[in-house]
């Protein structure tokens, strides 16, 4: 399923956008944060909050427009990839400076490259940018010019760009001197972080006056969600991030011109059955579940229309694949989703020797195909999703067990031990680029979640998509302005 | 037994009835999902409205009822029989015997029950049916929960060793689990049925609070706990009453519960 997250990260930087540009000037826009921002360095960033204010504080070289998804100039005036795909240049705009007065040059962006490919520094960031062992290099030619080299290509290079924000390499205020529309002024742990209007921020509007229009941003660390809404209908706060299906149905009911659908996110949902070879569970389910005929019964047998009508109230859609309908780039419209045809699914059963009697279904060995379901617990939509699906694979005679975990065992079972035989979980993805799931879909990837770190890959369908993965970083060569 | 005493028995006694009888007449089944009409308002067909799967609600809290009521006092029951064991034989015995029994008490107090409740249930094996689930939860918190009983009964059976008529019960000869049985256990029946009486509702109310955090009883089967997670979406009581039901169920029969405790308490 793709969750319309009506606000999610992509989309609250949209409405932010536009929130920002409609401001008038001399007001303070206020949201809330569901948690403290764990890191103000930019190179650190690794959680919603932090990311945030990166957004907010951050100048960067170039910026993927959420809403056309192409990438435009920020303080790089044009770009070139190179067609082996391993060095990128720029060309950087000129009278730039830092919050604190320090200039802008090309030196700045190489002293941001050299730490974000610092392994000592563990920039989460910078692991995007990682493509093969070597030295990344920078090349400065004059001030406003400078060429980065990677030691192998890097898939989406240019894009991955826009999470970089630049660090002065002169400041004695560190990562705090920003190029961005705003500065930290104020951060008060477990209570609030304010920022302020950049003076020096090099951006104007069309009538050549000096953005943003906005004085000050705050945002209180609030994680209850009822609070929010409540400050929210109150007009107490100005925009809320991440709406859920029910959230934003009720903020409808009342409230509806405050409310905007951007769409579709990249968020999935998704359910598999561990395929791990050694995982702790018997040798005949580990066979249904390498089954590529039991597998599509299973998905056959699943009415995603109701789960996204009943769960989701219609805010969201089946999936037909990894990639959301909200990735321009990378969505074929030709395909169409997985339909729900209970009759198809009994015969791919046949195939592989399941027969019902009475009221069970039952392989070929008579064992009764039962099998449980885990997922976190707490979060409603994943829990009825469950109770769904039991529902829909109990009319084929498959009898489900659901079982709600807390968070940590239940990584503690996908990770570490494998013991569990399906489980219901989502994927987060804030980048275009099927670059940024390779850590997903190779083979050989820690988060390969149905058989994590493969020598080598254990299926054909598995060597085929680690085939291509491989290939699409190839596809990205080009040059921006 | 007071008026309000004889009124709080007979109601619990009518939950529970009505728990036992009124699923067989209601119509649905509380697995039953009619997808056409997902948080539907009552109707004739579905009294109380439908949850947010579609499922009837007035089966699924009459189902819910049983299970917690039923559950609810074999578990506490499980757990005074414990804690009489404990705690009688402790304060009985005195000496090391009741030294090593308090200390194993208190720290079975100090537990966090809830993290140890989810460590346990996390440990558990995952193809369980759901009737399995709720028995496992139910004894899981008859299992931790003697401690606080087992304290009281320590306490109260040390009153007892010291009393007057039991030092007189021995320089007439009795001795041992002879005297026990005959003189302090009938004499420590009122705590028993306080303690048992006091589990009954905290329970119920544990088994809510994991149901509440999704561990408790297991999918598709209703609990209490499991109803009340409802309310977290809770449109208000002018425009969707009917979802108070289980919350008022249960407010009933932990009041009533408190209310049979108070003569108890007094007889103790």
């Amino acid at each position: 399923m793709k969750r319309r997250s009506i606000l999610a990260f992509l989309i609250f930087v949209l409405v932010l956008t536009r929130v920002l540009s409609y401001a008038q000037s001399g007001d303070e826009l206020r949201f809330y944060l569901r948690s403290d921002p764990k890191t103000f360095n930019p190179l650190l960033v690794a959680d919603d909050a932090s990311e945030t204010i990166r957004y907010l504080t951050g100048g960067v070289l170039v910026r993927v427009n959420r809403q056309t998804q192409q990438l435009q100039p920020e303080l790089a005036t044009a770009w070139k990839l190179s067609k082996d795909g391993k060095s990128i240049s720029f060309n950087l705009r000129e009278h730039v400076y830092f919050s604190d007065g320090t200039p802008f040059s090309a030196q700045d962006v190489a002293y941001t490259v050299q730490h974000l490919m610092d392994p000592a520094v563990h920039s989460p960031t910078g692991d995007s940018f990682r493509s093969g062992s070597g030295e990344v290099r920078t090349d400065v030619p004059s001030p406003n010019r400078i060429t980065i080299s990677f030691p192998a290509p890097v898939a989406g290079m240019d894009k991955l760009f826009d999470h970089v924000a630049v660090l002065s390499s002169r400041s004695p205020k560190q990562e705090m001197a920003v190029l961005g529309p705003f500065y930290v002024a104020d951060y008060k742990s477990g209570s609030y972080v304010l920022l302020k209007r950049n003076p020096n921020y090099w951006k104007r509007d069309s009538a050549g006056r000096q953005l943003p229009y906005l004085n000050s941003i705050r945002m209180d660390i609030q994680s209850n969600r009822d609070i929010e809404e409540l400050k929210f209908r109150r007009g107490e706060i100005d925009l809320v991030n991440s709406l859920d299906s029910e959230y934003y149905d009720r903020l409808a009911s009342t409230s509806a011109k405050l409310l905007h659908d951007a769409g579709p996110s990249l968020d999935s949902e998704q359910m598999w059955f561990n395929q791990v070879g050694n995982a702790p569970i018997p040798a005949y389910k580990k066979e249904w579940f390498r089954s590529t005929n039991f597998r599509r019964a299973i998905s056959l047998g699943i009415n995603r229309a109701d789960l996204c009508r009943v769960v989701f109230a219609l805010h969201a859609r089946p999936a037909v694949g990894p990639v959301s309908p909200a990735n321009k780039f990378w969505f074929n419209t030709k395909l169409q989703p997985q339909s729900f045809d209970p009759a198809s699914a009994l015969r791919f059963l046949q195939q592989d020797g399941f027969r019902r009697e009475g009221s069970t279904l039952r392989d070929r060995d008579g064992h009764p195909v039962e099998f449980s379901i885990i997922t976190n617990s707490g979060n409603k939509y994943r829990e009825r999703m469950t109770t769904m699906i039991q529902l829909d694979l109990g009319n084929l005679g498959i009898h489900v067990n659901v079982v709600t975990l807390d968070f940590p065992s239940l990584i503690e079972r996908i990770t570490q031990s494998f013991n569990y035989e399906a489980a219901l979980l989502g994927l987060v993805n804030d980048d275009l680029d099927p670059n940024a799931q390779m850590n997903v879909w190779l083979s050989s990837a820690e988060n390969h979640q149905w058989n994590p770190s493969e020598k080598s890959p254990e299926t054909n369908w598995e060597a085929e998509i680690d085939r291509l993965m491989r290939a699409q970083p190839d596809e990205g060569a080009g040059v921006g302005h | 037994m007071s008026g309000i005493q004889k009124f709080a028995c007979w109601t619990l006694a009518a939950i529970v009835l009505g728990g036992i009888a009124l699923s067989i007449i209601v119509p649905a089944d509380y697995t039953v999902q009619f997808r056409e009409t997902p948080n539907a308002v009552p109707t004739h067909q579905h009294l109380l409205g439908t949850d947010e799967l579609g499922r009837d609600r007035l089966a699924r809290v009459l189902y819910g009822t049983r299970i917690s009521l039923l559950l609810a006092p074999a578990a506490a029951f499980l757990s005074t029989l414990m804690a009489a064991l404990i705690g009688v034989v402790s304060g009985y015995f005195g000496s090391w015997c009741e030294r090593l029994a308090l200390a194993v008490t208190d720290l079975v107090l100090s537990l966090p029950w809830l993290f140890l409740m989810l460590a346990v249930r996390a440990v558990l094996p995952l193809n369980v049916s759901p009737l399995t689930s709720v028995v496992i939860t139910f004894l899981l918190l008859g299992l931790l929960g003697w401690a606080a009983s087992a304290r009281v009964l320590c306490t109260g059976t040390r009153v007892l060793r010291n009393s007057d008529f039991i030092l007189q019960a021995r320089a007439s000869g009795l001795h041992g689990f002879r005297l026990l049985a005959v003189h302090i256990i009938p004499n420590l029946k009122p705590v028993l049925y306080a303690q048992f009486l006091i589990s009954v509702p905290v329970f119920i109310l544990s088994e809510a609070n994991l149901g509440i955090l999704g561990l408790g009883v297991a999918e598709p089967l209703p609990s209490w706990g499991s109803l009340l997670r409802e309310l977290e979406g809770w449109g208000g009581f002018s425009t969707e009453p009917w979802k108070l039901a289980p919350m008022l169920l249960l407010i009933l029969v932990v009041s009533c519960f408190q209310v049979i405790l108070a003569r108890e308490e007094v007889s103790a």
